[in-house]
């Protein structure tokens, strides 16, 4: 019985490096970024609000911020497009082939995220496969221009985030019970009910993790948005690493990466809230 | 009227079928093709990246293992391994002694550190990054390759802590109660029962946090100096500038590995069960 009781508060003392290191190295560094960023010059002596101020009073900053949480939400909806019927395709297969199915998910996830933004260089390029397969469906008349704009961007983003968006959809269909489509086609509804019906909202909760995921990680997606998207395209990582960087300019840097968080977020939030009343309409 | 309804129902499953098939394979073609497209143009006998190659050749690779004209992605590969290993030596172990401690929990200390521990999945990286190089800096921390280890085992060590702890809720408690009543100690229970158990689980994990942190850019970006340039970084750089094909030849390299390493994994740790 004294075992019993002093057993979990024993146990709980493992816990305590991980703790220690959490707290030194990530907890501190996070709450002296937001110290730094409320100080007014780049040496760090003077409190105050301006780079804040500063930030929300331009224009320009406006656009960078809004075009990178844009960009997040374009990205999800395309890569929801092919994320689906890859999901559906696992649902569908017997245990061997979803086996296959998840090895190929690894493969991209796995495979750097500057070799995948270096194959989108070479397929977007003007004689890449992208505008010769465009050319030879007709659908162009002269190669188009797919490096450096947000289309190509957006093009390329689409698969390097694709297994993000596939990993929490694909582990809800794996939970989904075949006997609850098995009801809804026994009781009369063909395959496309089924899916509107009873697969797509049983998948929400996946679907609104991968979202998420997706999001938080190609609104940060540094290499790909600087590479692909070219120096005319601005959006927050690069500006962060400029300010830091380049022009050691630390209080704002910490200031829009504060702003950064804050908004990604606010967004995340939003979507959790979202993810939870679908819920609980299907149960409810 | 049964007739029709039959054929209603025939056409609703193959118009289904055949629209899913199909947009699956497009999907997965896009999914897997980049990687492959990568793969045969490492092999190509250009002096540029064009797909499809003209002809085969290793000329890039012989290229990239030349100990003279390659050295600095040499010293960055290594670099890179090095931290790896150690981030996923410290990661593992912290990983791994925590989740023991908070399997099962249910107090509310125990929830916030278990959210806690997977909070950096949900953070911008670039956020931590100038958080770090802040940190750092400020208490005067000047050693770039041991900052950079810390900033990979942060930002990378929730996958490990996920695997582990999804191995020890499957772990059946029945078990360690009666290894504990049939007079184990506590230590001899964890070495012959709940070791072997989730032994996977922490391979598969460290293999995560291993690919992850040889990957890592943002941190590595704002952590590293002149001296320890990173592979992902240095690649970077090689694609930044006048695209230089021996980016091909180390994407190759690095492509191979992860599949010759995935199916290793696949093999011994069921890595594809460890996902999700």
């Amino acid at each position: 019985m004294a075992a019993r009781v002093t057993m979990p508060e024993g146990r709980f003392m493992l816990a305590f490096p991980m703790l220690l290191f959490f707290g030194a190295f990530f907890v501190a560094p996070l709450l002296l970024l937001v110290a730094v960023s409320f100080f007014d010059d780049p040496d760090i002596t003077v409190p105050g609000l301006s780079q804040y101020t500063g930030f929300l009073s331009d224009a320009f900053n406006w656009r960078v911020l809004g075009q990178t949480l844009l960009l997040g939400v374009k990205v999800v909806a395309c890569t929801t497009l092919l994320a689906y019927p890859i999901a559906l395709l696992f649902l569908a297969a017997g245990p061997r082939l979803r086996r296959v199915l998840l090895m190929l998910i690894l493969v991209p996830l796995l495979t750097s995220v500057v070799v995948r933004t270096f194959a989108w260089i070479v397929l977007l390029s003007r004689e890449g496969v992208v505008n010769s397969l465009l050319l030879s469906l007709g659908i162009v008349g002269a190669p188009v221009q797919l490096l450096h704009t947000e289309l190509g961007l957006i093009i390329a983003l689409m698969q390097i985030e694709l297994p993000l968006m596939l990993l929490p959809l694909v582990s809800v269909m794996a939970r989904l019970d075949p006997n609850v489509v098995a009801a809804s086609q026994a009781l009369g509804a063909g395959s496309w009910r089924t899916l509107v019906r009873v697969i797509l909202p049983l998948s929400l909760p996946g679907y609104a993790a991968g979202v998420l995921l997706v999001f938080a990680s190609s609104t940060a997606a540094f290499v790909s948005q600087s590479v692909i998207g070219g120096g005319r395209l601005i959006y927050m990582p690069l500006f962060v690493y400029q300010q830091a960087t380049t022009l050691y300019n630390w209080p704002f840097a910490a200031a829009i990466s504060v702003i950064l968080v804050l908004a990604i977020s606010l967004v995340a939030f939003g979507i959790n809230h979202l993810g939870r009343s679908a819920r609980g309409n299907i149960h409810g | 009227m049964a007739d029709g309804a039959r054929r209603g129902l025939d056409l609703d499953l193959w118009s289904y079928r055949i629209l899913l098939g199909l947009l699956g394979m497009l999907a997965l073609v896009i999914m897997v093709g980049p990687v492959l497209i990568v793969l045969a143009i490492s092999f190509t006998a250009d002096s540029s990246m064009r797909f499809p190659p003209s002809g085969f050749s290793l000329r890039w690779y012989e290229a990239l293992f030349d100990p003279v004209r390659s050295s600095q992605i040499h010293r960055a590969a290594i670099n890179t391994v090095q931290v790896g290993l150690w981030a996923t030596a410290i990661g593992t172990l912290l990983a791994l002694l925590a989740a023991l401690a908070l399997a099962r929990a249910r107090g509310v200390a125990a929830r916030s550190a278990d959210t806690l521990f997977v909070t950096p999945l949900m953070l911008p990286q670039i956020s931590f990054a100038v958080a770090a190089l802040v940190f750092f800096s400020m208490i005067g921390f000047e050693a770039a390759k041991p900052a950079i280890v810390i900033g990979h085992v942060v930002v990378c060590v929730p996958l490990v802590y996920k695997t582990i702890s999804a191995s020890l809720s499957q772990l059946d408690p029945a078990l360690i109660e009666s290894s504990a009543s049939l007079g184990a100690s506590r230590l001899r229970t964890f070495r012959r029962i709940t070791l072997p158990i989730i032994l996977p689980g922490i391979g598969a994990g460290a293999f995560l946090l291993f690919m992850a942190s040889k990957d890592n850019v943002a941190v590595s970006l704002f952590l590293s100096d002149a001296r320890t340039n990173m592979l992902p970084i240095r690649m970077w750089q090689m694609l930044e500038g006048t695209l230089d094909v021996r980016v091909a030849a180390v994407s190759g390299v690095l492509i191979l590995a992860t599949l010759v390493l995935m199916l290793a994994m696949e093999r011994f740790v069921r890595i594809s069960d460890r996902l999700r």
